[in-house]
């Protein structure tokens, strides 16, 4: 047996724990799902070929409608107020004081918060009579909204509940931070740039492949934006209005509430189209704006 | 010596800079203290305006109570079980497949990479009803089977994350106990494992704390109350007791304990992971 022929048969051998479970768990169920799309299945009966049928009925269906504007709205209105609290966050904890340590591990804390008791904690601190937030509010004069209940602040309640976890994004941009070399600064600050001048020019830059990166985890956690949703509004029923209903609740509802397994494995495939339009779009733009050192 | 600084360079140098920082930490905190003062209140005194931040009388019998509303420890030893399986199953194959993917020279290995990192991407939603009809065909419904076989197969998140670590252990070291005869296997064994102890360290961490805090998993795959996990079971606690916040937060509080633990224990192996992923391009 020739070296490469060995090789390979090594590397699989090794790889071979990911490549059973990638053909099981993943290949097969994704094709599965494609043909499940195409037809309308209970779970109970056998599936029943329909065509595209599921696919026109999307484009008919006032949930999806709604659940997509939702969850778009949380993808890029969300997420970008997101990524600048965490990036607000990550150069308070890059100043050069002493204890500086403390207070990342402060700023991290609500991080490692299960969502489910977040999710139970921020129910209580929201609720608009008794709920800490609006007795605050009520104490500075301010209007004091019913944040779960009013269709118009619900998902202004999951931006606030956010910047809470904001700590563990800005770790990945303290992290970045901390690589731009001192001396760009310094030669900078020789030259006569201010702190402004600085950030924009020199520190931007520098972060923007980690920007880039987080955006497309934001982007995607976006999608799948669940636990929150079925814990604060008791269901996958969306809540008020169905402010609530985003895409992965409406795929779940659709799922395991109606069984239209049929029609929620096509909901799931236009989600799967959108998601890698979007990553496409935002990877092709990105060389615009992300610049990479040494390249 | 000290040497003392002016007022201009103290305020910019540590007064400023402690103000911000105080301020940001007291909001940051400031739910926990809450989590912790509605948990110890009677419900009189939860719903009383004008507000009472500190009770006269600090109720720790909400914890029993919370504890005996639910089977608390049932809940908690369910899902310390598949923590369990869930970290060996990880340890298992995650490092394996990341050493093929890093230290062994075969055809198809970037292909391989290539779809890891791109059903990283993938959204879980697209593959969620096609396994779950998979698993109820296999009749593997109201198993922790499901929660538990995905482990085994490794997580391509740690996969990606052990690459970036072998990547970093220089060449010479296999190659001149392949020289000597070492097989793969042993290289991987001896050599390779002993030096990521600190990176697995941080996949027992994220592993545990992942399956801990995990709810669409359990809420698809459980339906006997006598499987649940503890984020099922608190899920459950808030459909039933919905206004009793004193206990919803004293099961919540509970609930976190182990995770607060776990992070002051562990917090270098949680930071290492974010600044591996600052490598990504």
């Amino acid at each position: 047996m020739n070296t490469s022929r060995k090789s390979f048969l090594t590397g699989f051998l090794f790889a071979s724990p990911w490549i059973i479970g990638f053909l099981v768990l993943g290949l097969f169920p994704f094709v599965m799902s494609f043909y499940y799309s195409m037809t309308d299945y209970d779970l109970f009966q056998p599936p029943k070929w329909v065509g595209l049928d599921n696919y026109i009925a999307i484009f008919q269906d006032e949930n999806f409608y709604k659940s997509l504007k939702n969850t778009l709205f949380m993808a890029f209105i969300a997420v970008p107020i997101n990524l600048i609290a965490c990036l607000l966050v990550a150069l308070m904890l890059n100043m050069k004081v002493k204890g500086i340590a403390i207070f990342r591990t402060v700023f991290y804390l609500p991080s490692v918060i299960p969502a489910v008791a977040g999710a139970m904690l921020w129910s209580w601190i929201l609720n608009p009579q008794y709920g800490l937030l609006n007795i605050i509010l009520r104490a500075l004069g301010l209007p004091d909204p019913s944040w779960l209940t009013d269709p118009a602040f619900t998902k202004p309640s999951l931006i606030l509940m956010g910047f809470w976890g904001a700590g563990a994004g800005a770790l990945i941009f303290l992290a970045a931070l901390q690589g731009v070399p001192r001396m760009f600064h310094e030669a900078a600050e020789i030259d006569g740039a201010n702190a402004w001048d600085r950030f924009r020019h020199i520190t931007l830059p520098a972060l923007s492949p980690v920007t880039l990166f987080q955006l497309i985890m934001g982007l995607i956690g976006a999608f799948q934006i669940f636990t929150e949703s079925f814990i604060l509004m008791g269901g996958s029923n969306g809540g008020p209005d169905q402010s609530m209903l985003f895409y992965a609740v409406n795929v779940y509802q659709e799922a395991f509430s109606f069984l239209h397994m049929g029609y929620a494995s096509a909901l799931a495939w236009v989600l799967f189209v959108i998601v890698v339009l979007i990553t496409i779009v935002i990877f092709k733009t990105s060389m615009r704006w992300v610049y990479y050192g040494g390249e | 010596m000290r040497t003392k600084h002016s007022f201009g360079y103290q305020l910019r140098h540590s007064i400023i800079p402690y103000a911000l920082l105080g301020a940001g930490g007291l909001v940051f905190l400031f739910p926990f203290f809450w989590l912790v003062l509605t948990s110890l209140k009677t419900p009189e005194d939860i719903f009383r305006l004008p507000i009472v931040f500190f009770p006269e009388k600090f109720q720790w019998s909400n914890y029993t109570t919370a504890l005996k509303a639910i089977p608390f420890f049932h809940y908690v030893g369910n899902t310390l079980l598949l923590c369990a399986i869930n970290i060996v199953g990880q340890l298992f194959s995650a490092p394996l497949v990341a050493y093929s993917l890093a230290k062994i020279q075969w055809r198809g290995r970037n292909l391989v990479f290539a779809i890891i990192v791109g059903t990283m991407i993938l959204p879980p939603q697209v593959m969620m009803i096609p396994t779950y009809i998979l698993f109820s065909k296999l009749g593997w419904i109201n198993t922790y089977l499901p929660l538990t076989i995905g482990s085994f197969f490794g997580a391509p998140f740690f996969i990606f994350l052990l690459r970036q670590f072998y990547m970093g252990i220089p060449k010479e070291l296999s190659e001149a106990s392949k020289i000597d005869g070492a097989s793969e296997f042993r290289i991987y064994w001896q050599m390779m494992l002993p030096q990521l102890v600190p990176i697995l360290a941080t996949i027992v961490l994220f592993t545990f704390v992942g399956t801990w805090t995990d709810f669409l998993g359990p809420l698809l795959y459980l339906n006997d109350s006598n499987k649940w996990t503890l984020m099922l079971g608190l899920q459950g606690f808030l459909q039933e007791h919905g206004a009793q916040w004193e206990l919803l937060m004293a099961a919540a509080a509970l609930s976190t304990i182990p995770m607060l633990i776990l992070f002051f224990f562990g917090q270098k192996y949680f930071m290492r992971a974010g600044s591996t992923m600052t490598g990504f391009k």
